[in-house]
């Protein structure tokens, strides 16, 4: 992998690791991003890591582009050297598929669907190979995801199928985007699925819905005191079906302020996952409920 | 003291210059469109120069002083009313308690900027006043203003005089039609032909009705050619698809390679749409201005143009404090 830099104007450098999504790329831009915030180089006023890319912006006045450029350019190959071994977080995140919300509102933008006589589900399923809507919930659900990027609005991350690509889910936008989504919607949108931080407009196929806040610009959710998003580039996802009760029993939970999100620490190796998938992945479903 | 707010004009939000360092969990940098009249309104009124101030778009709000004021208007030709008779912007003028400060239609520009001595003091969220309606974050109550609200502004230094004025070459507003904004090539250019990117920056484009702090939207001009390719996998089969990526503030990204965007101060901080390149720094305060319609041409600069025309701005910043000083 060859990455590209780019200046974006005169305050951003942009870096495509690889064109393609892969967790090689993604596991670089995290490294080099990483690298580049222990740096501390002066003039450096954000660094974003992405899916398979990364951006640092600057200030101009303070170090000169084509210096910081040399100096990306230095810690990108000196990444080539590291482990691919990141001391990260495991998540559950309870959904409710099928949920009544995004079902009113996938059949309110229906004619801007590529199925305008299925739902996103049954469309997400056929076009993956599955037989039923429950076998798609369950491919969705069996494996965990890695928070590949966050962004696009507050908080909203980017998630990232932890299976080899020939199992990878994968469907396209909706033709054309909706002015709605309801906030907390999962959604799905070429190989990456995503939680809907807020309420807004979407293009993503929408699957189901969470009970647990990630963002809280109030900050009064309390384990969004610290912080008032919840997901860090890195994170890992594991999603958890639940049934309409546990659905409302969840959202009375977090409303009372009792709501305890299940969240382990955990170190994730990149050649050790590769090995063997799915063994990895029964691991890392073991440090999450604590076998 | 508070500043009550009896009609809220369009949108208007409370403003300073920004909140950095959060863009990486998808947090713009938010603040003034134009960031230079933000500046020369808190000047003129005896501010620091990135005290919260009122951005209003297009339209002007109606607001009622519970205190005596000192207050600037700059930006926007958005000629203010005080009681009903006329003031002049870009200038200092005292507002008694109980009068109402109103505005006349939009001569020209797009933003309006309303400083009053001690500024808006809503609370600071993460460095900064500035709202991020998206998000519902910060400004006043995450939101633009309604009618109702009650401002609370901050004590007034001592430097807050009346019938101060910028000179018209210091305010940094848009000159010339159509308006030219300087871009450099890059981020995902190889995606067009060449044809393509020389028809990019040789035609014309207007503002479209879809303008505002998020991006500028743009059309008119010619719908761009693409190179061929194999869809990378993750980055979706329309050819002006990519991976989800960052996008740089004042990127032009060009969804089906038919209308420009350009990511203005309230950006989505990425996504799944190629950029042609971004416009420099120093023009994006001139976008803020800019109304629907108007006639717009990208200008091709390298890098030792756009730190050249920086460093003239910077310079054109430097003599407004000069003369406020």
């Amino acid at each position: 992998m060859q990455t590209r830099f780019s200046f974006g104007g005169d305050e951003h450098i942009f870096a495509e690791v690889g064109e393609a999504m892969s967790l090689e790329a993604f596991f670089k831009s995290l490294f080099i991003t990483n690298a580049v915030r222990d740096a501390k180089i002066r003039g450096v006023t954000e660094i974003c890591p992405a899916n398979a890319s990364y951006q640092v912006k600057f200030d101009p006045d303070q170090i000169k582009p084509d210096d910081l450029l040399t100096e990306l350019k230095r810690l990108d190959s000196a990444s080539e050297k590291s482990e691919p071994v990141i001391k990260t977080r495991i998540i559950e995140i309870p959904v409710l598929y099928n949920d009544p919300w995004t079902h009113e509102t996938l059949m309110r933008f229906r004619e801007r669907h590529q199925d305008p006589n299925g739902t996103d589900l049954e469309y997400a399923a056929r076009i993956n190979g599955l037989d039923s809507v429950d076998a798609f919930i369950k491919a969705h659900s069996s494996a965990p995801w890695f928070v590949s990027m966050v962004g696009f609005v507050a908080g909203l991350p980017f998630l990232y199928q932890m299976v080899e690509r020939k199992r990878q889910l994968q469907a396209p936008k909706y033709l054309r985007p909706r002015t709605d989504t309801p906030k907390l919607t999962v959604g799905h949108g070429g190989c990456f699925s995503c939680i809907y931080s807020v309420r807004g407009a979407g293009g993503y196929q929408m699957f189901g819905i969470t009970p647990m806040p990630i963002y809280d610009p109030n900050q009064n959710i309390s384990y969004l005191r610290d912080f008032m998003c919840l997901f860090k580039p890195g994170d890992i996802v594991k999603w958890k079906p639940i049934d309409r009760a546990a659905y409302d029993a969840a959202v009375a939970d977090v409303d009372a302020g009792r709501f305890a999100p299940v969240i382990r620490d955990v170190s994730f190796s990149l050649t050790e996952f590769n090995r063997d998938v799915d063994a990895y992945n029964a691991k890392l479903d073991g440090v999450l409920h604590g076998r | 003291m508070a500043v009550k707010v009896l009609k809220p004009g369009l949108a208007t939000t409370v403003q300073d210059l920004g909140r950095p360092g959060y863009y990486h969990i998808g947090i713009p940098l938010s603040g003034a469109m134009d960031r230079h009249a933000l500046v020369a309104a808190n000047l003129l009124v005896g501010n620091d120069a990135g005290a919260a101030v009122l951005e209003a778009v297009f339209m002007g709000p109606e607001l009622e002083f519970t205190a005596d004021a000192t207050v600037a208007i700059t930006g926007a030709e958005l000629p203010p009313k005080l009681d009903g008779e006329p003031r002049e912007t870009w200038t200092s003028f005292k507002v008694k308690r109980g009068q109402i400060l109103s505005f006349d239609f939009l001569k020209q520009g797009a933003r309006g900027y309303v400083a009053v001595a001690g500024g808006i003091d809503v609370p600071v969220v993460l460095g900064s006043r500035s709202t991020y309606a998206l998000g519902a974050l910060g400004g006043f109550k995450g939101r633009k203003l309604e009618a109702g609200d009650e401002l609370p502004i901050g004590s007034a230094g001592a430097t807050g005089k009346d019938g101060r004025s910028v000179a018209r070459d210091l305010r940094g507003q848009p000159a010339g039609m159509p308006t030219e904004l300087r871009a450099m090539p890059g981020l995902y250019w190889h995606r067009i032909t060449e044809a393509a990117g020389d028809g990019f920056f040789s035609d014309t484009w207007k503002v479209a009705p879809e303008a505002d702090r998020i991006g500028y939207r743009f059309k008119g001009g010619k719908p761009l050619e693409f190179v061929p390719r194999e869809p990378p996998f993750g980055a979706g089969s329309d050819p002006s698809n990519i991976t989800d990526a960052c996008y740089p503030y004042g990127s032009i990204q060009v969804p089906g390679g038919t209308e420009p965007i350009v990511l203005h101060r309230d950006a989505v901080s990425g996504g799944g749409y190629f950029m042609v390149g971004t416009v420099i720094a120093a023009d994006m305060d001139l976008i803020g201005q800019l109304q629907p319609n108007t006639p717009v041409k990208f200008v091709k600069v390298d890098m030792n143009q756009a730190l050249a025309a920086r460093k003239s701005r910077s310079e054109l910043l430097g003599k407004l404090h000069s003369a406020l000083a």
